[in-house]
C-alpha cells in the first residue's frame, strides 16, 4: 500500500485536522468528528445535517457551508458515524426550525441515524426529519433486499435543499423538496480498479487489466457484473441505458453529474461527459445544468458514476442560488 | 465441572474472550468482508471490543448484569458505527435489560437474556433466517441453548451446543445469496462466501462456551 499517510489508524483524525487548517470557514469538533460552519446559520433556518463513512470526500464535509449543510458527521473510512455524533450535531445546529438528516441508504447509516433520532426524541424540543437517498439503479429494488444505495443524487440534494433552507423554507417544505429531488434522481457507476482502505492495506478486490466492474457503489465493493473492459463510448452506453430504462427523462429538463470515484483524471471524466451528453442528446434528454468532477468518491478507486436528476424551474432556481462551500462554490 | 449459574466474572470473561477472538481473527473477518462487503468488519469489531474492555476495566467494576451490559452496548453503539455497532450494541443492551440487576444468571435466565438480545438484533436489522446475516448464526445458537437447558443440560453443555449450532449456521451462509446489508447489492455474486457477520457471531458463542467451561 502506497498512501500519503502517517498511520493507517489515524487517517480520519489527521485528515480532519487538515480540513480545519485549510478552511477557516469550517470549524471541526475533533472529539465528536463533526464539521460545522464557522459562522452558524441565522436563527430560524432549517438545519441540514449529513454524514456517513469517510473516504467519499468532498462529500460530506466539503459541502458544509452557506447554501448547503450546517454540519457533517464523519465516520471511519466507509463506516457510518455513530448515533451520539449525530445527536450532538443535531442539538448544536438546531436554530429553532428543526433539523433534516440526509442519509444515504446503507444498512449501517440508516440504523445509526435511526438510533440518533430515537436518542434525540428524548431531548425535547428538536424536531428531526430524515430523507434517505436511494438513487442507484444498479441495485434491483425489492422488499427482499436492503434497497437501492444512496449515491450521486445525495450531492445534488444537499445543494438544492440547502438553497431552499437558506431561502427560508420550513421543515415540511424542505422534506417535500428532498423527496422530490430523490424521486427524480437516478445513478449508475462503474470501476476500473478497486480501492485500498487504509486499515485493510490492500485493494478490496483484485481485477484484471482487461476487466471492469459495472454497477458499483461508492465503497470499493464489487459491482453487479464483471465484464471485459470497453471504450469510453461503450462504457457511457452501459451507464446511461439502465438509467433511462428505469426513469423517463425526456419530459422537462435534467441536471447531469459525471462524477469521478477518486482515481480517474479529469481529462478522462471529460471524455466520459462528452459521451454521456451525446447519448442523452440523441435520447431526447434536455440537459439544463451539469457537474463534472470528483464529488462523491471511493478513496482511490478508478471509475465514474453518472447521475441524472429531473429539474423544473423550482429546482433549477435552487441549483443556481449562491453556494459557498469547500466542494461547491458559485454565485458568491 | 457443572454449573447451575453463570457469574458476573464469567460474563466478563465472555466479553474478554470475544475481544480476543475478534482481535485474533481481525484480518480474517476483514478478508471475508472484502469479498462481499466493504472490508471493515474485522477492524470495526476489534476496535469496538477493545473499547468495551477498556470501558469495563476503568472505574469501579459493575455489580449487576444490567449495569455491565449497558456499558458494553453503549460502548459498541458509540465506537463502532456501520451496521455492526448498532446490531451488536442492541444485542448486549437488550441482553442486559432483560437479565436485570442480578449478580448471576441461571440457565433459563441466561437463555431468556440471549433470546432478548437476538430479538433486539431482529428489531434493528429486520433480518430473517437465510438472509445471509449474523442472524443465521445467532438464531440457531439461541434455539439450541434453550432446548439444551429445557432438556436438563447444565449451562456449560448448553453453551457448547449453542456454539456448535452457531458454527453450523455460519457455514450454512456460504451458498446463500444475501438479502440484507451491503452484500445484498452483489446479488448472485454474494453466493460462495461465508457471511462476515455470521462468522463474528459464531465467535460470540465460541467465547461464551469457552468462558463458561474455563470458569
Amino acid at each position: 500500500m502506497k498512501k500519503l499517510i502517517n498511520d493507517p489508524s489515524s487517517v480520519l483524525a489527521e485528515s480532519l485536522r487538515g480540513v480545519e487548517a485549510a478552511h477557516s470557514e469550517l470549524k471541526v469538533d475533533h472529539t465528536n468528528r463533526i464539521i460545522y460552519r464557522s459562522t452558524p446559520a441565522k436563527k430560524g433556518k432549517v438545519a441540514l445535517i449529513s454524514g456517513g463513512g469517510s473516504g467519499h470526500e468532498p462529500l460530506h464535509g466539503g459541502f458544509v457551508g452557506f447554501g448547503m449543510l450546517d454540519a457533517a458527521c464523519a465516520g471511519e473510512v466507509f463506516t457510518s458515524p455513530t448515533p451520539d455524533q449525530m445527536q450532538e450535531a443535531t442539538k448544536a445546529v438546531d436554530a429553532g426550525a428543526g433539523v433534516l438528516h440526509i442519509v444515504k441508504n446503507y444498512t449501517g447509516d440508516v440504523m445509526n441515524f435511526e438510533m440518533a433520532a430515537e436518542l434525540a426524541a428524548a431531548d425535547a424540543g428538536v424536531r428531526v426529519e430524515t430523507i434517505v437517498t436511494n438513487d442507484d439503479v444498479a441495485v434491483e429494488d425489492s422488499s427482499f433486499t436492503a434497497g437501492r444505495r444512496g449515491v450521486g443524487v445525495t450531492v445534488l440534494l444537499e445543494k438544492i435543499v440547502g438553497a431552499a433552507a437558506e431561502a427560508g423554507a420550513d421543515l415540511d417544505a424542505v422534506v417535500a423538496l428532498a423527496n422530490k429531488v430523490n424521486d427524480g434522481g437516478r445513478s449508475m457507476g462503474m470501476a476500473l480498479t478497486s480501492c485500498t482502505v487504509p486499515a485493510a492495506g490492500k485493494p478490496t478486490f483484485e481485477i484484471g487489466e482487461d476487466e471492469m466492474e459495472i454497477g458499483v457503489g461508492i465503497h470499493g465493493e464489487p459491482g453487479r457484473h464483471r465484464v471485459p473492459l470497453a471504450s469510453a463510448s461503450e462504457i457511457a452506453r452501459q451507464l446511461v441505458e439502465p438509467i433511462l430504462a428505469d426513469l423517463d427523462f425526456t419530459s422537462g429538463e435534467t441536471i447531469v453529474m459525471l462524477n469521478g470515484l477518486g482515481g480517474t483524471p479529469l481529462i478522462e471524466l471529460y471524455i466520459m461527459y462528452g459521451e454521456v451528453k451525446a447519448l442523452l442528446d440523441s435520447a431526447g434528454v434536455k440537459v439544463a445544468r451539469n457537474l463534472v468532477g470528483n464529488y462523491i468518491t471511493a478513496l482511490d478507486m478508478a471509475g465514474c458514476t453518472v447521475t441524472l436528476m429531473k429539474a423544473d424551474a423550482e429546482l433549477l432556481g435552487h441549483w443556481d442560488a449562491p453556494v459557498n462551500t469547500a466542494g461547491l462554490r458559485w454565485g458568491v | 465441572m457443572t454449573h447451575s449459574t453463570v457469574s458476573l466474572n464469567q460474563l466478563t470473561a465472555w466479553l474478554s474472550s470475544f475481544e480476543a477472538l475478534v482481535t485474533e481473527h481481525r484480518a480474517y473477518l476483514t478478508e471475508l468482508d472484502s469479498a462481499i462487503g466493504d472490508a471493515d468488519h474485522g477492524a470495526n469489531m476489534a476496535r469496538g471490543m477493545t473499547a468495551v474492555m477498556e470501558k469495563i476495566g476503568a472505574g469501579t467494576a459493575a455489580v449487576a448484569v444490567d449495569e455491565l451490559f449497558k456499558k458494553v452496548g453503549m460502548t459498541l453503539v458509540t465506537s463502532v458505527g456501520g451496521a455492526s455497532g448498532p446490531l451488536y450494541g442492541t444485542f448486549f443492551l437488550r441482553f442486559g435489560m432483560t437479565a436485570g440487576a442480578q449478580a448471576s444468571l441461571d440457565g433459563p435466565a441466561l437463555g431468556t437474556a440471549l433470546r432478548a438480545g437476538l430479538e433486539g438484533v431482529v428489531a434493528r436489522g429486520k433480518a430473517e433466517i437465510g438472509d445471509k446475516t449474523m442472524f443465521d448464526a445467532m438464531s440457531p445458537a439461541v434455539d439450541a441453548f434453550d432446548s439444551a437447558i429445557s432438556s436438563g443440560s447444565d449451562i456449560a453443555a448448553a453453551t457448547a451446543v449453542a456454539f456448535a449450532a452457531a458454527q453450523a449456521g455460519r457455514d450454512a451462509t456460504e451458498p446463500l445469496v444475501a438479502r440484507k446489508g451491503r452484500s445484498s447489492y452483489l446479488g448472485e455474486r454474494s453466493s460462495g462466501h461465508l457471511d462476515p457477520g455470521a462468522t463474528s457471531s459464531a465467535f460470540l458463542f465460541e467465547a461464551l462456551a469457552s468462558a463458561i467451561t474455563a470458569g
